[in-house]
């Protein structure tokens, strides 16, 4: 070790490390150890080895802080760090990485487009995920947003063959693009402002400035376009559905939850670190997002026949449901929204896994007919999913219950009884379209009698998604004090 | 607000107002004959075979992209190259997993045929 790279840097990049070696080796094992297609299957267990190793070494940092009694651990001169927060995402990051590795080679095999570097991508995804929860410097996060987008479009694209996945890759490569230019030039304007990339900096510097300096509000609002796309709020959203829509449906669910949960761990580090200081400012701001992104989310689900767009216009409000938290602002808002990342996590990869099941080689399984009578045909699927739904549209005792509690106490305690009102009434909303999924399952009569496809992976990663949305909602308490210990303040 | 940038703003509106004004000019002085000579994209050069927009291999962008990549690496190597006493085998190892991370994309693009030309 040198005055470069000490001991400590070692000990907090060792998960970043362990997943960029993993998924490097996957990609050479790929064609060195397996080169024949039906082998492929076995890099799904060095995928799971890589993530076990990286679990134990984030288990080692968790286990060190609270040894130690610290808050955090900080390395490379202020640029990562390692505290409760970075290590509750680490934690989501790593259960949705394992997940989609388990489910995706029954689906990219059904689908046609088994390639082994779907496993490189996840680990390596996954790597920059570990950047966003865990960076503290402008220039840290925005290699890790980069690092986790490239390969996100690439795996959006995945079906070769499919025109619509195509058709979504270059609509999401284009968008992402776009909002990353816009992202980008916040930061400069930042850096500007404070000549610091440091975080902590940052902040000190807009704290002296003051709130309605012009420079200020406009990296506010570039730096908002940004993060706003990348957590597919309304009026960014609009690359989500066709996005959705086209991946593969093991990748949209990485996307849905992966994605989305990293691009929160960065939206809180910037809002409640360098730009809390002109909280008044952004306050109102998030607020318009936060109830447009539930309108549009919810009204447009309504009309969708596509259950894949469904869920993606639900993701979109469920967005504007944890944006909530933030602008509550105190220790439940913020609380809530870690709470709610992580239920969503489950229950949006549950949802999504039990449509990746009904893909067949001749049949998509995605519309809300292919789901007619299912419970006739795999009881088992049927009621995961009912369990699925019921938790997303927020119905005790599943999980999506006490995410919405939280948000919704917050909003309460800090006096924001009209967006409490709203969120509420949005929910009866999203009961309704969410039901149209289970009354085609249960009611409607069975049209399609081939078998949904099974496989260990499937069930495994169903079990665990399953068993989480009900845990969760039935006994919260060691879920809610580790997000307790993981506040950012 | 910043200040002292009047007269770039100033220098800006004269630049735009410039050219508008020389071309509304010239428009009004010169005889206009338009015909089938003129309006060819290079009135002077080649003739256009064909339409620019045309379809071509994406082999070319494959060969493109891993050019950028190692025409980069060799970029990255030049500033460890001028600190190199003073980074010590710290350097080393730093640009030796650096060239790692690249050789093994290198390997897995060789692998899977991206040279390959047919």
């Amino acid at each position: 070790m040198s005055q470069y790279y000490t001991s400590v840097d070692h000990f907090v990049l060792v998960p970043a490390i362990l997943l960029a070696l993993f998924g490097c080796a996957v990609l050479l094992f790929d064609f060195l150890l397996f080169p024949e297609p039906r082998q492929r299957k076995y890099l799904v267990w060095f995928v799971a080895l890589g993530l076990v190793f990286t679990g134990g070494a984030l288990w080692r940092q968790q286990h060190f802080l609270s040894v130690q009694k610290i808050d955090s651990i900080t390395a490379f001169g202020g640029t990562l760090t390692i505290d409760g927060f970075a290590l509750f995402f680490n934690w989501i990051f790593l259960a949705a990485s394992l997940i989609v590795a388990l489910i995706s080679y029954k689906y990219l095999e059904t689908a046609g487009e088994h390639q082994g570097e779907i496993y490189g991508l996840i680990l390596l995804a996954n790597c920059g995920m570990f950047f966003l929860a865990a960076g503290t410097d402008l220039i840290t996060l925005f290699i890790g947003l980069e690092l986790m987008a490239l390969c996100f479009y690439v795996m959006v694209g995945f079906l070769r063959g499919d025109r619509r996945s195509n058709e979504a890759a270059v609509k999401y490569l284009l968008l992402g693009a776009f909002s990353s230019g816009f992202l980008v030039y916040g930061f400069s304007v930042l850096y500007g402002l404070s000549g610091s990339t440091k975080l902590a900096a940052i902040r000190m510097a807009l704290e002296s400035r003051g709130a309605s300096d012009p420079l200020v509000i406009l990296a506010l609002v570039t730096v908002s376009v940004g993060l706003l796309f990348k957590i597919s709020a309304v009026p960014f959203h609009m690359w989500a559905p066709d996005a959705y829509e086209g991946a593969p449906t093991t990748v949209t669910a990485y996307l849905a939850a992966g994605s989305k949960a990293a691009s929160f761990a960065f939206l809180m580090r910037m809002f409640m670190g360098p730009l809390a200081p002109s909280r008044e400012l952004w306050e109102p701001l998030l607020a318009v997002v936060a109830v447009a992104s539930m309108t549009v989310g919810n009204f447009a689900a309504i009309t969708q026949s596509n259950v894949k767009r469904l869920l993606a216009y639900s993701s979109i409000s469920h967005a504007g449901y944890i944006l909530l938290g933030l602008i509550a602002g105190n220790d439940t808002g913020v609380q809530g929204v870690l709470v709610y990342v992580l239920v969503y996590v489950f229950m949006t990869m549950g949802a999504f896994l039990v449509v990746a099941a009904l893909r067949r080689k001749e049949m998509l399984g995605e519309d809300l007919e292919d789901m007619a009578g299912l419970v006739h045909k795999s009881p088992g699927y049927a009621f995961l999913m009912l369990i699925f739904l019921l938790s997303l549209a927020g119905i005790p005792p599943t999980a999506g219950f006490i995410g919405k509690y939280f948000i919704f106490l917050s909003l309460i305690q800090t006096g924001h009884y009209v967006l409490a009102v709203i969120a509420t009434l949005y929910v009866a909303v999203a009961i309704y379209y969410y039901f149209r999924i289970v009354r085609s399952m249960f009611i409607s009569p069975l049209t399609d009698r081939a078998p949904a496809a099974t496989s260990l992976g499937l069930k495994l990663a169903l079990a665990v998604t399953g068993l989480m949305t009900l845990l969760i909602g039935i006994y919260p308490e060691p879920f809610l004090s580790l997000a307790q210990n993981s506040l950012l303040r | 607000m910043p200040e002292g940038y009047l007269p770039i703003f100033i220098y800006l509106i004269c630049a735009i107002l410039f050219p508008i004004v020389l071309l509304g000019l010239a428009k009004l002085v010169r005889p206009s004959l338009p015909g089938q000579v003129k309006s060819e994209a290079y009135e002077c050069g080649i003739q256009a075979a064909s339409n620019a927009r045309g379809r071509y291999t994406v082999r070319f962008y494959i060969i493109a992209i891993l050019f950028v990549i190692f025409d980069v690496e060799t970029i990255f190597l030049y500033p460890w190259a001028v600190r190199h006493q003073k980074l010590g085998w710290f350097g080393v190892a730093e640009v030796t997993v650096f060239l790692l991370i690249l050789i093994v994309g290198y390997i897995w693009a060789y692998r899977k045929g991206a040279l390959e030309w047919v």
